[in-house]
């Protein structure tokens, strides 16, 4: 049922006019919605020029705060996923082992990592690094958000990977078997290249959800990542912290909203690709993946449950 | 600072070796931080499931308008940190526009924006559930109930939303899952969840934190996995067979 | 196939971006003098946008550093956050440390201390037009809505014995705290009355928010450096002792606390020494 006119009957006259209202009752309190906050806003000053200027008339904001506080924010995440990829990669193959004795230890490393926050394991990482490490203080919650990461994504991409792997025709593995290849071959050069394809557009989803996950160690480790700039801002300009919360908020929807666009393209090509068997995990099957079907579907299917913001 | 949330201070080394490992748990209140993310959990599933189904209602209804909006929701929150969102419920919805939502001490008002936040982020993903879930019902079911002179509500309530909410319990439990996780981050606002009392543990007890990290994830496994098992048992006996 | 390209230059960027960060920063010990502050207190400590750093503490620093022959070019400044302060020290990562640091017996177990350079008194901001808590008293009262920095002394002090029974909120940083009380979610920002004059002082804020003049607690900010480093506790008491009599003592705390109308206690007495 894509097409989800189905629902209703095509209007007539009266149904148009029914629709009219809705819409016009609805835009009502939208605007009624909106105008009260704004004038709120301004009751409390919260509009005031000197509150927002600095973001338009001092270029320092940016390349100060903003734009570093970014890039160390596209620093972990990508940081987090090279090496979380490899280590999920071990564990999915891992997973999908004929030897209990690597499956089963794998799985529960896997099972493991994904049932607790991320946000506990970032906290931890932080201490033990204090306590029981030379790292420096300023890098040491660089150190501990990506230790978060890698450990909670690991575990998503052991999933996804396995599904990937999952997703290919049999025939894949018959046919490597019939031309006599071993185990290790078979994975090596039949499965994990087209697996690898059809992973990726749940590679770059999962991206978005690493970028969003960043925030944390921002909010609650003193990270330098985007958010934490608020704090650093609001010290320099005077307590705007409305504004300059909005500002971060916004270049995170842009910054993740192309990530987003990225990952359905990719997903767009891999589909249509006609060298590969056009299987495609869904984007981010992260939690979807280990505690029912693995995540693999043809259509727009039940996308990932949102991880941690 | 070497002492404890009470003032006392810690004991030696050899005054603690002496003692039981799991003492340092005396002096805190694990229970009550467990017990808050439970409900945390609690009160922003069901506003979420109303909210979700809300939304998925907004974004295949009949008129333009609602339909941009849930799509225009859906995009924006799923791109925003879940951190910015509860951070923004303190600071914009309570400290700025003065919304207290029935008021009490601050504590009490954090608690609710937290919920309120949790709600806002994980309905985008219940409404994303519901949609597919919507996809999977035949076409001929809606069309039968049309033919049958039914109304965009009568058709979505009474055939079309039992039946997708059927084949969407596992990815729906998979939210619940995620949510339950995600309670951490209203920690950010001070809300007396168990990660805010784990990273007090950690800085104070800092000689047992990998027991105090233990203790957390063990609890957080308790919460997480029998959910988990017993939607995906319950997604099974309620499928519709097709 | 071009995704197959757009993998590879991912992995190549990847690999960049690791090697880039590989490079540690651990500069050799050389001329100058590496000194934590903090880099988000207004009136203290503060990183300003062009990159440069003002503040009592930083000028009181400065000073000391001129004492012992560093000129200001050579000062490394490093960030200290609170919690950090002890491992920054002692892992030898500064050579000192002057951020709002108080002089406590638990602290002094871990490093030394020179001074104090400062007397500091926990208190209360307030909206300019609020004069409902004049005194301690009025402070514990579930009416009252407070706001404080997670984890701080102030915070603790305030739940172990103050005011108890008062409403504290507590945020990752004063600037929320700051925007409660401009909104009126708040009623009051506790902490230091140094940090509290700091943010008073402000431009965007003259005029809006006051000090309540509580003195809740004494802080004497001390400079903190290494357990057992004698010499260096009695260069860096010279030069607080030569800065408070030649004037510059006055004029630091006059240029960073004068706008807020703040009534800092006089330079103290050098307890610190060996």
């Amino acid at each position: 049922m894509s097409d989800l006119s189905v629902l209703y009957d095509a209007p007539g006259p009266r149904a148009k006019v029914r629709n009219w209202l809705y819409t016009v009752a609805f835009v009502a309190v939208f605007a009624l919605i909106a105008w009260w906050v704004l004038s709120e806003m301004a009751d409390k000053d919260q509009l005031a020029g000197e509150k927002w200027k600095p973001f338009v008339e001092d270029g320092r904001v940016w390349t100060t705060y903003l734009i570093p506080g970014l890039l160390n924010t596209l620093k972990a995440a990508f940081l987090s996923i090279a090496i979380a990829l490899p280590l999920g990669a071990l564990f999915g193959i891992g997973r999908l082992s004929e030897h209990k004795w690597v499956r089963i230890p794998a799985g529960a490393v896997v099972e493991f990592f994904r049932a607790i926050p991320v946000l506990l394991m970032m906290v931890f990482a932080n201490q033990a690094y204090a306590e029981y490490s030379t790292i420096e203080s300023e890098m040491r919650p660089l150190y501990a958000v990506i230790t978060g990461l890698v450990l909670y994504n690991a575990a998503v991409i052991a999933e996804i990977v396995r599904a990937g792997v999952l997703s290919l025709p049999y025939g894949q593995t018959d046919a490597a078997k019939a031309i006599g290849m071993r185990k290790g071959q078979l994975m090596l050069y039949v499965l994990l290249p087209q697996a690898v394809t059809a992973m990726l557009p749940a590679l770059v989803s999962q991206l978005v959800v690493i970028v969003k996950d960043t925030a944390l160690g921002g909010a609650l480790l003193g990270f330098d990542e985007l958010l934490g700039q608020v704090r650093e801002i609001t010290a320099n300009y005077g307590a705007n912290t409305i504004a300059a919360f909005t500002v971060v908020a916004l270049i995170y929807i842009l910054l993740n909203a192309l990530l987003t666009t990225l990952a359905s393209w990719v997903e767009g090509r891999v589909r249509r690709g006609k060298k590969s068997t056009g299987a495609v995990v869904a984007a981010g099957p992260g939690d979807t993946a280990g505690v029912d079907a693995p995540g693999v579907d043809a259509a727009g299917g039940p996308g990932g449950a949102g991880k941690t913001g | 600072m070497p002492s404890r949330p009470d003032g006392t201070p810690l004991p030696s080394n050899e005054a603690r070796a002496r003692e039981n490992v799991f003492d340092f748990l005396d002096q805190y209140d694990v229970w009550e931080a467990f017990w808050v993310t439970i409900q945390l959990t609690l009160y922003s599933a069901v506003g979420s499931l109303v909210w979700g189904t809300a939304l998925a209602a907004m974004r295949v209804s009949p008129v333009p308008v609602m339909r941009a909006f849930g799509t225009l929701y859906i995009n924006t929150v799923r791109n925003t940190p879940l951190t910015v969102i509860i951070v923004a419920t303190s600071l914009g919805l309570y400290q700025t526009l003065g919304i207290e939502l029935g008021g009490g001490t601050s504590k009490d008002i954090s608690f609710k924006l937290a919920v309120l936040g949790l709600i806002a982020y994980h309905a985008s993903f219940v409404c994303e559930s519901l949609r597919s879930g919507i996809n999977t019902v035949p076409v001929g079911q809606a069309e039968a109930a049309r033919a049958l002179g039914l109304g965009f509500f009568q058709v979505l309530t009474l055939i079309v939303l039992p039946q997708a909410f059927r084949s969407v319990v596992a990815p729906l439990a998979n939210v619940l899952i995620a949510l339950t996780k995600n309670t951490t981050v209203a920690a950010a606002i001070g809300v007396a969840e168990a990660a805010l009392l784990m990273k007090e543990m950690v800085e104070n007890e800092s000689d047992v934190i990998f027991l105090v990290f233990a203790v957390f994830a063990f609890g957080f496994i308790l919460l997480t996995l029998p959910a988990g098992l017993l939607l995906g048992w319950v997604s099974k006996r309620v499928a519709v067979k097709r | 196939m071009n995704l197959r390209k757009a993998s590879l230059a991912a992995a190549a960027a990847l690999t960049l971006a690791l090697t880039g960060t590989a490079c540690g920063s651990n500069s050799g010990d050389d001329d100058g003098l590496t000194i934590g502050i903090k880099f988000d207190q207004p009136g203290l400590g503060l990183k300003t946008p062009d990159g440069k750093y003002e503040g009592f503490d930083v000028d009181v620093a400065t000073y000391i550093a001129k004492e012992m022959g560093v000129e200001e070019a050579d000062i490394k400044w490093k960030e200290a956050p609170s919690a950090e302060r002890e491992n920054l020290i002692s892992n030898g990562d500064v050579d000192f440390i002057a951020a709002t640091y108080s002089i406590t017996p638990e602290r002094k177990e871990k490093v030394d201390f020179a001074g104090p350079y400062f007397m500091a008194h926990q208190d209360l901001l307030v909206r300019k037009d609020d004069n409902s808590v004049s005194n301690e008293k009025d402070l514990n009262t579930s009416d009252l809505k407070l706001c404080s920095v997670t984890g701080s002394t102030s915070a603790q002090n305030v739940k172990k014995e103050f005011a108890p029974k008062a409403d504290l909120q507590e945020y990752g940083g004063y600037s929320e705290c700051l925007t409660g009380l401009e909104n009126k979610a708040a009623d009051a920002l506790t902490t230091d009355d140094s940090i509290l004059a700091g943010f008073a002082a402000q431009k965007e804020h003259q005029g809006k928010f006051k000090l309540a003049g509580l003195s809740l607690s004494d802080e004497p900010y001390g400079v903190g450096l290494k357990k057992g480093d004698k010499d260096m506790q009695k260069d860096i008491n010279d030069a607080i002792t030569k800065m408070v009599e030649d004037g510059s003592w006055d004029k630091a705390a006059k240029k960073h606390f004068g706008p807020a109308n703040y009534q800092y206690d006089k330079a103290p007495k050098i307890t610190e020494t060996s």
